[in-house]
């Protein structure tokens, strides 16, 4: 059976298993639509958070983002994982006791404003959209490479599917999909990340053997990692950072971020008692991180593959690096990987010296350029797209064609259900908070149901479109989503649990610096709506503010809306009697069961 | 009146438990991602694990580790919290 056959099979069993649930999980009330009926076991919704988390980025690109970033990408992994201790203890529990439907739900009641309430829609759907663009785009990708259509025929696809699923079965729908989604995706990663951890250090279980010993050369294999790349020029893979304030701002910011992402804290609206919401934290966060546990092992056993296959006698044991690095492969030998990857693009090969060999190192280092001088180099001769590093995984270890259709479906179920759950997130903020609580208070039920329906279809049409025209911006927009959710949405949702004197002038105020001065910092260095050219400072290291990367600026962001709230708040009026009163019973879990039905 | 004093000031304790743990939580939370991760990360270089240093193990799988151990621990003891004041669903 041809490759094409396989991953066709493989996809196409997958998506009938997401129509069957859909079929069986259909919603029939808003409740069901929004919140699933609120009855998920706890377990079920861990997995369901972990899919909706995991994103097309996670699995396809977070590995090539560990390999070429080494030790500093660890905020990656802590930022995105670290958010989840916040939720459990800081917003979830108190959320789920709250018993409402959507989070402006939540920031509207408790600040008494329709203001508070249609300014969090407006972050909401700032970060949820171009969050989801990168969803549709990955979507368009996985498609194009595993099933052999066009981009734009593999977003149209996707967009299908997610409809089908998404607009009928509403969160229930949604719900039992990414569990589905999740035990597929997880799979996929794990299978051939155990045969690589297998090949080069006889461990089967990849977090244990990224710090085993490399079977090839008889040492640690982050030793020798460090050892060839240093070789190559490049920076060493655990090197520590100079600038440990931006780290520590990077990883905060995606941590707060994490925390606020509104996608995220819906799903904790679903399960049956607040007890069960502090224990789904966890174990989303145990489903989580058995992929991001494993995709450390990914990027650095498969970067020294890469560079072993290129410079195959810098594999073994002791040896003279300056011959090995000499003696790269000639292209004309290069595996049968390299082959198919070069035609989609991924991959690129220029001999700039003419010697018919491949020279790969990094030719942006100054230091590095008298050695490659020396060594008769032009130029680094070879662009290694970093999400080859999962998506050529299966090909590089050799594993049979079954595991290559899984890593299709794998990836596929990545997009469909982070966009799955964007897009709930969205909907029931047109539909719930903006349809029923601001414009039409007295639509009826089925109304309410008929417009979330609506408004989640024109959400996917928008979204599809985006994926089919996507802004210059694409790549840029995550650092604007994580930026938004830390400095808007998690301040003004922990002050609204955790001040009882909070009023609604300082959660407006507070939001709305948190959100200019973010959006401000990220558009002086990023360009002025991502516009490139029009950045008022150019992004380098040396004109950031105290040496902060846009990329960080959302922590700073939060400390500036927390600053801002409790100063206006503090010199006007107290919030009614009835809103402490509110505060004060969503901080323990006694008479939640009652909340949900309003 | 009087139970709703007694009632008032259980929830009030019960709060200041819960705002006692989550500074604990927190306190750990940060000691092994900000601090033994990234801060101090200089201090720990002399301890090897596998081919580095600890500071390293911690920034890639021992925090991840360490949350799940602060969430789980977190929830037992606050459903035991919410049982003792009585204040569970």
């Amino acid at each position: 059976m041809s490759q094409f056959a396989i991953n066709i099979m493989f996809v196409g069993a997958s998506f009938v298993l997401y129509i069957g649930i859909a079929i069986w999980a259909r919603a029939g009330s808003t409740k069901e639509f929004y919140v699933a009926g609120g009855g998920v076991h706890p377990v079920a919704n861990g997995m369901a958070t972990a899919a909706d988390w995991m994103s097309a980025a996670s699995f396809i690109s977070m590995a090539g983002l560990l390999a070429s970033g080494g030790y500093f990408s660890s905020s990656f992994l802590m930022g995105w994982t670290g958010g989840y201790v916040l939720l459990a203890m800081l917003l979830a529990p108190y959320l789920r006791k709250f018993g409402k439907f959507t989070v402006p739900d939540f920031i509207g009641d408790r600040f008494y404003s329709s203001t508070a309430r249609t300014l969090a829609v407006v972050c909401l759907i700032i970060a949820s959209v171009t969050y989801v663009i990168g969803q549709m785009s990955g979507a368009g990708v996985a498609f194009s490479r595993f099933l052999e259509v066009s981009n734009d025929a593999g977003i149209w696809i996707a967009a299908l599917i997610v409809f089908l699923y998404a607009v009928f079965g509403g969160m229930k729908g949604i719900t039992y999909t990414q569990v589905a989604q999740y035990v597929v995706l997880i799979i996929a990663y794990t299978i051939p990340a155990v045969f690589i951890a297998m090949q080069l250090t006889g461990n089967p279980i990849p977090m244990f053997g990224m710090f085993g010993t490399h079977i090839d050369s008889g040492v640690p294999l982050l030793q020798k990692l460090n050892l060839v790349v240093t070789e190559l020029g490049f920076k060493e893979y655990t090197a520590d950072v100079d600038n440990k304030l931006n780290m520590v701002l990077f990883t905060l910011s995606l941590m707060f971020g994490t925390a606020g992402l509104p996608h995220v804290i819906i799903r904790f609206f679903t399960v049956p008692k607040v007890a069960d919401a502090r224990w789904s934290a966890g174990w989303a966060l145990i489903f989580i991180a058995l992929l991001y546990l494993t995709a450390p092992a990914v990027a650095s056993m498969a970067r020294l593959n890469l560079i072993t296959t290129v410079y195959p006698d810098a594999a073994g044991k002791e040896q003279n690096y300056e011959a090995a690095m000499n003696n790269p492969i000639a292209f004309n030998d290069r595996p049968e990987w390299m082959k198919t990857w070069e035609e989609t693009g991924l991959i690129k090969y220029e001999d700039k010296n003419n010697d018919g060999r491949i020279q790969f190192y990094n030719d942006k280092n100054a230091d590095f350029a008298p050695t490659a001088e020396a060594r008769g180099w032009k130029g680094s001769e070879l662009y290694v797209n970093n999400d080859i590093l999962v998506l050529a995984n299966p090909e590089i270890a050799r594993l049979p064609g079954w595991v290559i259709g899984l890593i299709a479906a794998g990836g596929i179920a990545a997009a469909l259900s982070t966009a799955a759950g964007l897009l709930l997130a969205i909907s029931a903020a047109i539909s719930h908070d903006l349809i029923k609580k601001t414009i039409n208070p007295n639509i009826t039920e089925k109304g309410e149901m008929l417009a979330a329906r609506i408004s989640m279809a024109a959400a996917i049409l928008l979204a599809t479109w985006l994926g089919l025209n996507p802004p210059g911006f694409a790549a840029q927009t995550v650092a604007l989503a994580f930026g938004i959710a830390a400095a808007s949405i998690f301040p003004v949702l922990m002050m609204g649990i955790f001040s009882l004197t909070m009023n609604s002038k300082g959660a407006i105020a507070g939001m709305v610096t948190g959100l200019v001065t973010t959006i401000v910092y990220i558009f002086t260095y990023k360009g002025w709506l991502f516009i490139p050219g029009t950045n008022t400072l150019p992004d380098t290291a040396e004109f950031w503010i105290l040496g902060i990367s846009p990329l960080s600026f959302g922590a700073v962001g939060a400390v500036i809306n927390f600053a801002v709230a409790f100063a206006v708040s503090g010199v006007t009026e107290k919030p009614p009697a009835e809103i402490r009163e509110m505060v004060e019973s969503v901080r323990f879990p006694k008479g939640a069961g009652t909340a949900i039905d309003h | 009146m009087a139970d709703d004093n007694k009632s008032n000031a259980n929830a009030a304790e019960y709060w200041s438990a819960n705002l006692r743990l989550i500074f604990g939580s927190l306190i750990v939370w940060a000691l092994v991602s900000y601090g033994f991760a990234i801060l101090l990360r200089p201090l720990l270089a002399g301890i090897p694990v596998g081919g580095t240093d600890l500071g390293f193990w911690f920034a890639q799988q021992g925090s991840i580790l360490s949350f799940i151990g602060i969430i789980f621990h977190y929830a037992w003891k606050m459903n035991k919290l919410d049982e003792k004041y009585g204040l569970e669903e």
